[in-house]
């Protein structure tokens, strides 16, 4: 584990380009607010934690991690794709899951939402159709398929958006803070479904035992990663610090 | 429109939106043509059958959407009643409800989806002023979804306004509400971002019709 305020550059340097998401010296300011300072980061394990307090920057953090954010300076790679200039392709890799997903769902009923993603990216009626098909009954939503989506319990709405986002297939996803509004069981429910997902993933979350078992932890205060190791120091030393 | 389809497989819920559209709309013109009693009454008996036999939708889904016009149906019937005769009333409150149970039978057997995919068809001429019809049926698919979402969040406003003793005047919830629905139209903006709006393909609104048909 490695702690402490951290300047740009360091280990991370080592990996230039290639597989993984890698920050170089990242900072971003909204106006005269600096929200992210020297942030360079290489993440290439299959799931990764980031916690911290409110206002620490870690949602802008996740932001920048598929381009929905452009660090004011530095640099953030997607399998060496930047994020300024290879936006589209970055977003196709990274799939992002919001903290509500009544503002990630888009259209009416629960099938045609499902339907959104792929159909942006240009997939065959065939293929969509497949794709919804496949998410509906993964994800128990089957009996749902012509329900309005704003009648589905909190639960199934955010199930509904992992699955919206799992339909585009995309190499990695990002969660920021998914079961923020969601009660015990649904809490439970969508760290299983993040638990068996095959593809990397990076959490942001308050929930600490939502990160059983991941690779990495990340915690992030006042713009910078102060801590950075396995879940079994990096929570520790988060929750003591926290008093 | 937002929670008024009902899942099926029947004959009706197969034929394209276009083509529902356009036989309401033929049955509209044709039922102010004619002035006839019977005309009418035929009309009506029609539109019932195709809805409960033929789509097998429940009485309940027709009713729903009649009832609330129930008042002025009457009104009007009482206006003719007073201002020409019963006949000329009959005929207008038959050709009203025939028609209201035709759009109801046509809402209940369509998809939202299929019905905004025939509005960016017919809005598609206008892609020669640059105009993009799939962005027109986009905001069409989500101003239905957020209706009730921004319903909901006014509702708790006008809650937590109450529970801190606020009074009874509606103007007082505007702020705090349209600060709220901004809120949401950042995240929503981002949403759309991250999902690949900006990546929709010209002819996207054909292939969605087919999905939702």
């Amino acid at each position: 584990m490695r702690w402490g305020r951290r300047a740009a550059g360091g280990a991370d340097d080592a990996v230039a380009t290639g597989a993984g998401i890698e920050l170089r010296g990242v900072r971003h300011a909204f106006g005269e607010r600096v929200v992210l300072d020297g942030v360079t980061l290489t993440l290439t394990e299959h799931r990764v934690g980031v916690i911290g307090g409110n206002g620490s920057g870690k949602s802008t953090l996740a932001r920048l991690l598929n381009g929905l954010v452009v660090p004011t300076s530095g640099t953030v790679r997607v399998d060496g794709l930047d994020t300024r200039t290879q936006v589209r392709a970055v977003r196709r890799r990274v799939g992002f899951v919001f903290q509500d997903p009544d503002a990630q769902i888009v259209h009416p009923t629960v099938a045609e939402d499902l339907a959104f993603g792929p159909h942006n990216q240009g997939l065959d009626d065939a293929e969509v159709a497949h794709r919804v098909e496949e998410m509906l009954d993964r994800y128990g939503l089957a009996g749902h398929r012509d329900h309005p989506a704003h009648l589905l319990s909190g639960g199934q709405k955010q199930l509904l958006a992992i699955a919206g986002v799992l339909a585009m297939r995309p190499q990695r996803i990002v969660f920021d803070e998914p079961t923020t509004l969601l009660d015990l069981a649904n809490t439970r429910r969508v760290a299983r479904v993040i638990d068996e997902l095959e593809q990397d993933v990076v959490v942001v979350t308050h929930h600490l035992d939502l990160l059983d078992g991941f690779d990495r932890v990340l915690v992030v205060e006042d713009g910078q990663v102060v801590a950075d190791g396995a879940p079994a120091e990096t929570v520790p030393w988060y929750v003591a610090r926290m008093g | 429109m937002l929670s008024l389809y009902v899942p099926g497989d029947s004959v009706v819920h197969r034929v394209r939106a276009g083509l529902k559209l356009a036989v309401l709309a033929a049955l509209g013109v044709g039922l102010f043509l004619g002035d006839s009693p019977v005309l009418m009454t035929g009309a009506l008996l029609l539109t019932l059958v195709v809805g409960v036999a033929v789509a097998h939708l429940p009485w309940l889904a027709l009713a729903v959407q009649v009832r609330p016009v129930w008042l002025w149906l009457a009104l009007l019937f009482g206006f003719h009643l007073l201002a020409t005769d019963l006949r000329t009333g009959t005929v207008a409150v038959l050709r009203l409800l025939a028609l209201l149970v035709a759009a109801a039978v046509v809402t209940a057997t369509t998809r939202v989806t299929a019905m905004v995919a025939v509005i960016e068809w017919l809005a598609s001429p206008l892609r020669m002023v640059g105009v993009r019809p799939d962005r027109i049926g986009l905001v069409l698919a989500m101003t239905l979804r957020f209706i009730p979402l921004v319903a909901d969040k006014a509702a708790r406003i006008r809650e937590a306004q109450a529970a801190r003793g606020g009074s009874r005047v509606r103007l007082g919830m505007a702020v705090p509400l349209l600060i709220e629905v901004l809120r949401m139209a950042t995240t929503v903006g981002e949403a759309l971002d991250a999902r690949g709006a900006d990546d929709v393909p010209v002819r996207r609104g054909g292939r969605r019709a087919r999905l939702a048909a």
